[in-house]
């Protein structure tokens, strides 16, 4: 039984990967850009869930590591000579660890509400700051992404489209790929059970001596750093950064991609980003209140389907997933 | 001496939940302590487990003070609880809960990249837990769909999986039925033999249970240590008996039917 549902798992997941590498030479233009921030987020998503799925802690400050990762991209193709993506990358990484290992010792101490309050609080700091320290930051105008070069290739030559939706698009997706390589195997490790322990009963976990603050801030820390790097993958597409992406519903929609494609499956967030990027896009184009339909979505899923739609593939039962 | 408790006091603002107790364990004891509900049993096992920090006296686990450490550090040290109402991780299965305790054992709680199933260490020492609480033919079932008793058994089979030098259990067979009590202490004794236990200590309130397992038995009343003693000058005590053990457990049981008693 276990045997054949990993072996099921791997056929499928490596039928996905196929399709995503195969999908720029089939698929039009606009959906292979629309890809782009897809992959970005799932990379965020993963480190949410690390907290949200295996945790316990829902976050609803998260796009601050989005802004993070996003502006210190942008800022050093504007203020210094760097223009490597892995560079760029790394700095996100950097500092969005630094900045998650300050607000998650503030922020791991307290659970439920309070920790989701404690996170959107500085979230709003965040945001804030981004549209108050105008020379920094570019107030809400933001910043210039200049297009990044990739390992060491200048790609400045290639009309914008095709290098998006060629080098880019590759680039991104090997990032994905291996921060969902590093990430299952931090979901399979010794410390990935002691999160669980800690996400099903704190205080049992620390009868058997994990240490349940300092293990929720490593937890944290570590989502931290997906965030940013998912956070400095989105801004070449656009060539721009601003503001609105540490904004709070930026949060929202990283919880809302979570639920919808369920926090229980480690794959579920990356699903529920990719369902919410290609809806929304459909959505809006024909409709003009999009979160009209999103919301009644939202509360269609948490009421029948909690465990999401990876949740509805795997037949999961859903009332197993929100107990107490 | 493994344990030693002096002259504990402990006030819940203005109520003294404890007034002086003292007591020690000693290496190879099984030491119950009984009591009437609101004698203090609680607080003396948060204060015994480092989870409470006495008012007054001091709590000395191998010779250091362990007043307030809490029960992380406590683990550490060599001393595993288990709780009274049962505690488990309902989504982690048998093994995974085993896994969770030998890892911390172990300190490798922070490999952050090293394959939980690849660890044959931490495999090994769940698995021989899991067979000697009976629990192995259901080690790949979620905690929350096992039947109470099993709960109950892998709650105290998690604290074992620690290896502890000492065990402090509390009211191990509350909520079980009366046939499996007997069951999940004969398992219990049996495994603190095989893990080289040094020690035991339990809060009950099933008297047989009492009676038929402890070296000595602790009576606390109001705070205050009434007897210390071997169960047979308990049960002597007809002052103890009155006030703490009741008349649940008849010497020798009546044979004879209600209805047909004599006199």
């Amino acid at each position: 039984m276990r045997q054949s549902g990993s072996a099921t798992r791997g056929v499928v997941l490596a039928a996905v990967l196929l399709s995503i590498a195969l999908l720029p030479l089939l698929a039009p233009t606009y959906y292979v850009l629309l890809m782009l921030p897809f992959m970005a987020l799932a990379v965020v998503l993963l480190g949410v869930n690390l907290l949200f799925g295996y945790t316990g802690l829902v976050s609803f400050g998260h796009a601050l590591f989005i802004g993070v990762g996003a502006y210190a991209g942008a800022f050093l193709t504007v203020h210094t000579t760097v223009r490597s993506l892995e560079v760029m990358l790394l700095a996100a990484a950097a500092l969005g660890a630094a900045v998650a290992a300050l607000v998650g010792a503030l922020c791991v101490r307290y659970v439920k509400i309070y920790f989701g309050m404690l996170t959107l609080a500085f979230g709003m700091v965040f945001y804030t700051f981004l549209l108050k320290f105008y020379r920094l930051t570019g107030g809400d105008e933001g910043m210039r992404v200049l297009r990044p070069s990739l390992l060491g290739q200048s790609l400045d030559a290639m009309p914008k489209t095709d290098y998006l939706a060629g080098p880019y698009y590759y680039y991104s997706l090997a990032v994905l790929v291996i921060a969902a390589f590093v990430m299952w195997r931090v979901v399979r490790s010794p410390f990935g059970l002691c999160l669980r322990t800690i996400r099903d009963n704190p205080a049992k976990a620390e009868s058997l001596g994990v240490s349940v603050t300092r293990y929720r801030w490593y937890a944290f820390v570590i989502s931290g750093v997906f965030g940013a790097v998912g956070g400095a993958l989105l801004g070449p597409p656009t060539g721009n950064v601003d503001p609105t992406l540490a904004y709070w519903t930026s949060s929202g929609n990283l919880v809302f991609m979570v639920l919808l494609g369920g926090f229980a499956n480690f794959f579920g967030p990356v699903l529920g980003a990719f369902v919410f990027i290609f809806l929304q896009d459909r959505v809006m184009s024909t409709f003009p209140y999009w979160r009209l339909v999103f919301g009644a979505i939202l509360a269609f899923i948490v009421i029948f389907a909690p465990a999401g739609l990876m949740g509805l593939l795997s037949r999961r039962r859903p009332a197993e997933v929100f107990r107490a | 001496m493994i344990l030693e408790a002096r002259d504990v006091t402990k006030f819940y603002g203005g109520f003294r939940a404890l007034a002086g107790v003292s007591l020690s364990v000693k290496d190879g004891e099984f030491v119950s302590i009984i009591g009437p509900n609101g004698a203090g049993k609680s607080t003396l096992i948060n204060v015994l487990t480092g989870a409470l920090r006495p008012s007054a006296g001091t709590v000395r686990f191998k010779e250091r003070d362990i007043g307030g450490i809490g029960p992380a550090a406590l683990a550490r040290l060599g001393m595993a609880r288990s709780f009274q109402l049962v505690q488990i991780f309902p989504d982690l299965t048998v093994l995974e809960t085993l896994q969770a305790a030998v890892v911390s054992r172990l300190g490798r709680g922070t490999r952050l990249f090293a394959s939980l199933a690849g660890d044959r260490e931490v495999q090994a020492g769940a698995l021989e837990v899991a067979e000697l609480f009976g629990l192995a033919d259901k080690r790949h079932a979620p905690a929350r769909q096992l039947p109470q008793g099993d709960k109950k058994l892998l709650d105290v089979a998690s604290a074992f999986a620690l290896r502890p030098e000492i065990i402090l259990l509390d009211e191990p067979t509350s909520g079980v039925s009366t046939a499996d009590k007997t069951a999940i202490m004969e398992i219990l004794v049996a495994a603190s033999k095989r893990v080289g236990l040094r020690a035991i200590i339990q809060v009950e309130h099933d008297m047989d249970i009492v009676f038929g397992y402890s070296d000595r038995i602790i009576a606390l009343h109001q705070g205050k240590v009434l007897a210390d003693a071997t169960p047979a000058a308990i049960e002597a005590d007809q002052r103890v008996v009155d006030m703490v053990v009741g008349r649940r457990r008849a010497p020798h049981p009546d044979p004879l039917p209600r209805g047909e008693r004599a006199g």
